[in-house]
């Protein structure tokens, strides 16, 4: 019972320690995801090492079919933001290269503040539009898996 | 929506009474020692150590300016920033708004240079981290940044030749040290630029390109020593930066280095405040553009801040793509990515560094804000933007359209606030920032 109500009260000094801004504790952070009409399964990867905050950096997309095949020559644009804040990526970050294999290079990509951030892909292709969202949480020393 | 209403008002009693739980242990044991480094968690270190100076890492590098780091260009840039003979009435220079014995601003509301100004002189002490200049972030470098206030009518009011001139008559030496040798202009009028006045402008207009080109080069490279100057001014260590060094290297001599009403501040500033989400790492600035509702200086000229300002630098002929870039186009990643039409950038001012800023009021990028405490004050009341969206959330707004209903509401005791202030005070420092780096 003690150990509950400890518990309980850690969690709430916890929860006020961070002001109700930490990332919300259920939040999905595969960085493979169908996209949400099903036409397509996106893989984000980041970069290899952990990008600092503020600092540009570039991610990379592997594009395939839902049975796998890699889908080439898609147009992809970059959006996303804070949920918690109302506030949009600090840059607009590009799709600059098409690679082989369905893989599509992000560069200016910049998280300007520890937090749940979204990153939104649409895609057109072929195979029709469709979008996808992921989530990352940027601590201090980097973007979290 | 009963259900989650119920459920914000559990949690909002169960944050207050932790808050109070804090307070009140902070209240309770001042003199305890402090071999719990005043009980701060492993993630709360984590943030006191990201705002250390220590962590700031060597200004980047500007591709844009390839004399930024030598010696001869800050000696000449410090010259240039004290010299009154740049200006319309020669009476103004850089430091007239840039008072190195003031943290390089004046203390005003808004800039007084031959004329008034409509926006606060900002600091220059670590200008050199931020990717855009000026309160809207419409230059993209240092020495860019510097040539604006040259050639505002209101700031120094001078024009391009009369400055190039004086760079001939008086600094030639210095100049050519750096720079190529002089161009030939003792042919050219003595006042022209193409952001003057009517006989400025078409004098100007009447000179023939080349004569242009020579006289913005070494207007450009002006800014550049200028710049130069600027990036080798340091920070020094704050009260702050003793107490979060000594709490995350577990020195238990921290009782002392912070006042307990500083220390229950900067745990409110890290948490419930919400200060260190856009106040973040060793400056105390995410460098990045938001708005916070601040009401324009005049109710009849709303500033669109960030907004209006994308298209100027995208235009600009000093920017890193520009002419007079050192740059190669690959290297101006900032400005390729630059984000121009998200709807927050309107009305959006850049988050302003904290360091020293007990010392430096009026507040917010019109002085609209007298002191700290009406600042702290202004983010608890949440008020509606005038242009754009505030980002803040009103503690009524019960997710309300036009708000953003993830975002928790800043709520204050009046003791909290003045906490709050109390703690900004510990990001002064007992010497003049602004000393050359060695």
């Amino acid at each position: 019972m003690n150990r509950s109500i400890t518990t309980t009260l850690s969690l709430a000094a916890l929860i006020a320690a961070t002001g109700c801004m930490s990332a919300p504790p259920n939040l999905d952070l595969s960085l493979t995801r169908p996209s949400v009409a099903n036409k397509y399964v996106v893989t984000l990867q980041p970069p290899a090492t952990p990008a600092a905050i503020n600092q540009l950096h570039s991610w990379r997309v592997l594009l395939a079919s839902t049975a796998g095949a890699p889908i080439a020559q898609a147009h992809i644009t970059v959006d996303g933001g804070m949920p918690q804040h109302g506030h949009g990526l600090p840059t607009r970050p590009q799709v600059t290269q098409e690679l082989p294999g369905g893989v599509y290079l992000i560069e200016g990509m910049k998280f300007s503040m520890t937090g749940w951030w979204e990153i939104k892909l649409a895609i057109d292709s072929p195979e029709g539009a469709d979008k996808v969202t992921f989530n990352t949480v940027v601590s201090e020393t980097g973007t979290g898996r | 929506m009963r259900r989650l209403q119920s459920m914000t008002w559990v949690l909002g009693s169960l944050m207050a009474a932790s808050a109070a739980l804090v307070v009140t242990f902070a209240h309770a044991a001042p003199r305890e020692p402090v071999t719990g480094a005043d009980r701060w968690s492993a993630e709360d270190k984590a943030v006191l150590a990201s705002l250390s100076l220590k962590r700031l890492p060597p200004a980047p590098v500007d591709p844009s300016n390839a004399i930024e780091r030598l010696p001869a260009a800050v000696a000449l840039g410090q010259r240039l920033f004290n010299d009154t003979r740049f200006s319309r009435n020669g009476a103004v220079s850089c430091a007239s708004c840039h008072d190195p014995q003031k943290q390089f601003q004046d203390g005003l509301p808004v800039g007084h240079g031959v004329g008034t100004g409509s926006r606060r002189a900002m600091p220059i002490v670590g200008a050199g981290y931020s990717p855009w200049l000026f309160w809207d972030g419409r230059k993209d470098s240092l020495w860019a940044q510097a040539l604006g206030p040259l050639e505002d009518a209101v700031e120094h009011g001078g024009n391009r030749t009369h400055y190039a001139h004086l760079v001939a008559e008086h600094y030639r030496k210095d100049y050519e040290a750096l720079f190529n040798a002089m161009p030939r202009i003792d042919n050219l009028p003595r006042d022209a630029g193409p952001n003057g006045s009517a006989d400025e402008k078409a004098a100007w207009a009447a000179m023939d390109t080349r004569q242009r080109d020579n006289v913005s080069r070494v207007f450009s490279n002006m800014g550049k020593a200028i710049a130069a100057y600027e990036k080798s001014l340091q920070h020094e260590p704050s009260r702050l930066d003793r107490y979060v060094d000594a709490v995350v290297s577990g020195d238990p001599a921290t009782q002392g280095m912070l006042r307990a009403n500083e220390v229950r501040g900067l745990r409110l500033f890290i948490g419930k405040a919400q200060c260190a989400g856009c106040h973040n790492g060793p400056l105390l600035t995410d460098q990045q553009f938001h708005n916070t509702g601040v009401a324009p200086r005049d109710a009849a000229k709303p500033d669109r801040g960030r907004a209006a300002a994308t298209a100027k630098v995208r235009g600009d002929e000093f920017n890193c793509l520009g002419p007079f870039s050192d740059a190669l186009p690959k290297q101006c990643q900032e400005l390729r990515f630059m984000a121009s039409d998200d709807p927050a950038l309107e009305g959006a001012f850049k988050t302003p560094g904290l360091r020293g800023v007990a010392q430096r009021p009026p507040y917010m990028h019109a002085g609209q804000i007298t002191t700290l405490e009406q600042v702290v004050r202004h983010y608890v009341a949440a008020p509606h933007a005038a242009v754009g969206h505030s980002e803040l959330t009103h503690r009524h707004a019960g997710g309300a359209a036009g708000t953003h209903a993830e975002r928790a509401p800043i709520e204050l005791t009046d003791a909290e606030v003045a906490d709050l202030v109390s703690f900004l005070g510990s990001l002064s420092t007992d010497r003049q920032s602004g000393s050359a780096a060695p």
